[in-house]
């Protein structure tokens, strides 16, 4: 690809997946998640060189990346920070049997939580799994840290790690681009006692990598990814990463150490920076994780006890934490608050809206349909992780019985079903259950930005491809009942789960009807005749963000935001709602 | 010169990421260093959204903090007042006269407050617009942050031509013509407006 050596703005996530390509990248492996999604789209640019999919879940992601990383080329997989935790079984054996082509797992962390369930700090697992750890501060260097993560890969013979968090994968930035590099596949050499993790060659490994762990430990001290910046030295501080650039700008006459590598941490030069310093600080968001190794190593250091553990830095944070500057702004407006929704013309609406009118609870998943937790719809009671709504369900069950949970169902998206959903549904088959499944089916990846998945029939690269037949599927378990149901037939929808719940068996009711913003047509919208409403409130019970009640209490809809789904329409007992047909605006 | 401050801020699936391309895209036209913040994921399911656009000569911390903006471009009402403090005290205002009811207000938990581009008009360079509505008689209210670009150009360091040739690279190749026919509505309407000023002083 040409565009050498041109300065182009790039996403942190973008510039990463320009990083794969010029570090030779031949086959990449993810499942979406923000704020990690946006790599694995910006590779298919580069389709000609690098093969790129979308695999079910993280854990067979990192598997496919480690077995083109046997095969001799250079392989990686991308997933946000909750993903490494599915992923996880393959990354700690990965780390023992080291690389052939280079390895990389991009990982993205969210301080901050802008959309995950928890802020867990992914150089903790980088430590445990004694991986090496990159970290880049902009969209320059995550271009640059990914062909050092191949290298220190090969060279060191371990997978590394490149984390990112939000601030960084979602932030744009100038990047001068480069040309790829023309790496030669490694050749295969039969050698079990590296690829073989059973006891005897596992154990063997683990001394190995141990060693190779030390060796990249002391190269960390003259390794350039590493920098040092010396200036006044009243203030000395530690930092990688985003908080790198709030260092930048709060304290710009500061000494800094940067450390481009969180794990292994370069010991002698932390030292040495620390012993020219007055004062030493080490600003990193989330865990003090290299905070707890500085002070074990009986180095002085101020760290948590007046930063947070909890969310994003920023300049005026560390103005005020070292400096003790408080910036003046005015204090916040009193304005009610707008969080997330569900859209105008969603199909969980009008299956959440069902569900609360029979006073259902649900056992929730990880999706966009998460959002039938909140009032008005009030259904969703929980959510853990990606698969756990079907297994949390069947727990209540084995506790208290069935009829305790007559009133349950759990809901589950379809990418969210096929990730890891699906193996709680062969758990409840098994192991006699008599709950019943709800899988929410848009026929997409909603929430991160619909991405395709194995039921859809196109794959990451954009070729049509055999869909699962979620359906078939769940009858091939064993499941006897499974009904498929249109979202906005609420008529249907509601004796069908009248019907399932009522069954002692297991019962999957799939509900299918895609996301409406898969469709970019113009679409037919609604109005509220004033005169003919009867004020009774019906049509705004599911709680759609296109209705607002006038101060009469008549209603109004919003027509640039109506998509014409028709659930208020079948609300309304007097034909106050009407449809018009796109373009006669 | 120091770093220019801009925001835009609206509610999720009203084109902020759009608009920050183009805003991106301009800095690069105009030779500066530029960072951008955005947000995806959940909060762009209909949640308060706040992109961040830093331009200058070396930008380092990607956001924009409270206190600090140069100008703030809003594309609701609500949205305008929730993020006002992060306004210079000079800083310019230009808010799309448009209401949309967060949940909150919709299910009656709260009340949309009254009068708020009047009120912080006392305290700001505010200039409004109901681009929206503008955007409709041009046949797409899709295109109302067009309108509002437009109006936010004049303060802002790039030239007209510059801002046509970036909307071109950015924008879907069908709505060219519409996009730009939007940005000069709002280009007009504030080149009018700052005249009479000039006329008023």
């Amino acid at each position: 690809m040409a565009n050498e050596n041109k300065k182009v703005i790039m996403l942190g996530n973008e510039a990463i997946a320009r990083g794969a390509y010029e570090a030779g990248v031949k086959v990449s492996a993810a499942y979406p998640g923000t704020p990690s999604t946006e790599i694995s789209e910006q590779i298919v640019k580069y389709k000609e060189d690098i093969y790129a999919e979308w695999s079910p879940n993280e854990k067979v992601a990192a598997e496919v990346a480690i077995g083109a990383s046997v095969s001799g080329v250079r392989s990686m997989a991308c997933m946000k920070h909750v993903g490494l935790n599915v992923a996880a079984d393959p990354l700690y054996t990965a780390s023992y049997m080291g690389v052939n082509g280079g390895l990389v797992f991009v990982v993205a962390d969210d301080p901050g939580l802008y959309s995950s369930q928890n802020e867990q700090d992914t150089r903790m697992i980088g430590r445990a799994a004694q991986v090496p750890v990159l970290e880049p501060s902009d969209s320059m260097e995550a271009k640059e840290f990914m062909k050092a993560a191949f290298d220190i890969s090969e060279q060191f013979d371990r997978p590394v790690i490149l984390r990112t968090t939000t601030r960084l994968a979602h932030s744009q930035g100038l990047v001068e681009l480069g040309s790829r590099a023309e790496i030669e596949d490694k050749p295969y050499v039969k050698n079990i006692q590296k690829t073989v993790m059973m006891p005897g060659n596992a154990k063997l490994r683990h001394v190995v990598i141990e060693k190779k762990n030390l060796e990249l430990a002391e190269a960390a001290n003259a390794h350039p990814i590493n920098t040092v910046e010396m200036n006044d030295t009243a203030i000395g501080v530690i930092t990688s990463g985003i908080p790198y650039q709030y260092v930048k700008e709060a304290l710009p006459n500061a000494s800094v150490l940067k450390l481009g590598m969180v794990n292994p941490l370069p010991k002698k030069m932390i030292a040495e920076f620390a012993s020219k310093v007055e004062k030493l600080y080490i600003v990193e968001e989330l865990d003090p994780v290299i905070e707890e190794q500085v002070r074990s190593w009986g180095i002085e250091a101020v760290g948590k006890e007046i930063f947070t553990i909890q969310g994003e830095y920023s300049a005026n944070m560390l103005r005020e934490a070292i400096l003790g500057e408080k910036p003046e702004f005015p204090a916040p407006a009193k304005a009610p608050g707008r969080p997330p929704i569900l859209c105008p013309g969603c199909p969980h609406r009008s299956v959440y809206y069902v569900l609360n009118k029979l006073k259902m609870h649900a056992a929730g998943d990880i999706g966009c349909y998460t959002l039938g937790a909140v009032a008005p719809l009030s259904v969703v009671d929980t959510t853990i992780c990606m698969g756990a709504s079907i297994s949390s369900l069947h727990g209540m069950e084995k506790a208290k019985g069935k009829d305790y949970i007559k009133n349950w169902v759990a809901v589950i998206g379809d990418s969210t079903f096929l990730h890891t959903g699906v193996n709680s549904l062969m758990n409840m088959m098994y192991n006699k259950a008599s709950g019943t499944v709800m899988i929410l089916d848009n026929s997409t990846t909603g929430m991160t930005g619909h991405q395709d998945h194995a039921a859809t029939g196109k794959t990451l690269l954009g070729e049509p491809t055999y869909a699962i037949d979620i359906p078939a599927l769940c009858r091939a378990i064993g499941v006897k009942n499974v009904v498929e149901v249109n979202a906005f037939d609420i008529v249907k929808l509601e004796k069908v789960v009248k019907e399932e719940t009522a069954k002692d068996e297991v019962s999957v009711i799939i509900t299918k009807s895609p996301c409406v913003l898969l469709d970019k047509s113009k679409k037919p919208f609604y109005i509220a005749h004033e005169d003919k409403c009867k004020k009774c409130g019906m049509c705004m019970k599911p709680g759609c963000p296109a209705m607002t009640k006038n101060a009469d209490g008549t209603v109004r809809i919003d027509d640039t935001m109506c998509t014409g789904c028709g659930l208020c329409e079948t609300l309304c007992k007097f034909d106050a709602i009407e449809l018009v047909k796109a373009g006669d605006r | 010169m120091a770093a220019k401050n801009i925001m835009i801020v609206g509610v999720g699936g009203q084109g902020t990421l759009l608009t920050s391309r183009i805003l991106g895209g301009l800095a690069i036209a105009g030779g500066y260093d530029v960072k951008l913040s955005e947000v995806h994921g959940m909060a762009q399911r209909g949640g308060s959204v706040v992109t961040y656009v830093r331009y200058g000569e070396k930008v380092a911390e990607p956001i924009v903090e409270e206190g600090q903006a140069d100008v703030i471009i809003a594309f609701e009402r609500l949205e305008a007042l929730r993020y006002s403090h992060f306004l210079k005290k000079d800083g310019v205002l230009i808010a799309n006269d448009w209401r949309i009811d967060p949940m909150p207000v919709v299910i009656g938990a709260a009340e949309y407050p009254e009068g708020i581009l009047e009120d912080l008009a006392k305290e700001h360079k505010v200039y409004t617009v109901n681009a929206t509505e503008e955007a409709k008689k041009l046949g797409n209210p899709r295109v109302f942050n067009m309108i509002v670009l437009g109006i936010a150009a004049q303060h802002m360091d790039f030239t007209k031509e510059q801002w046509y040739d970036v909307i071109e690279k950015t924008v879907p190749l069908k709505t060219i013509e519409i996009n730009k026919k939007a940005f000069d509505v709002g280009y007009v309407r504030r080149m009018m407006e700052s005249e009479k000023e000039k006329t008023d002083d």
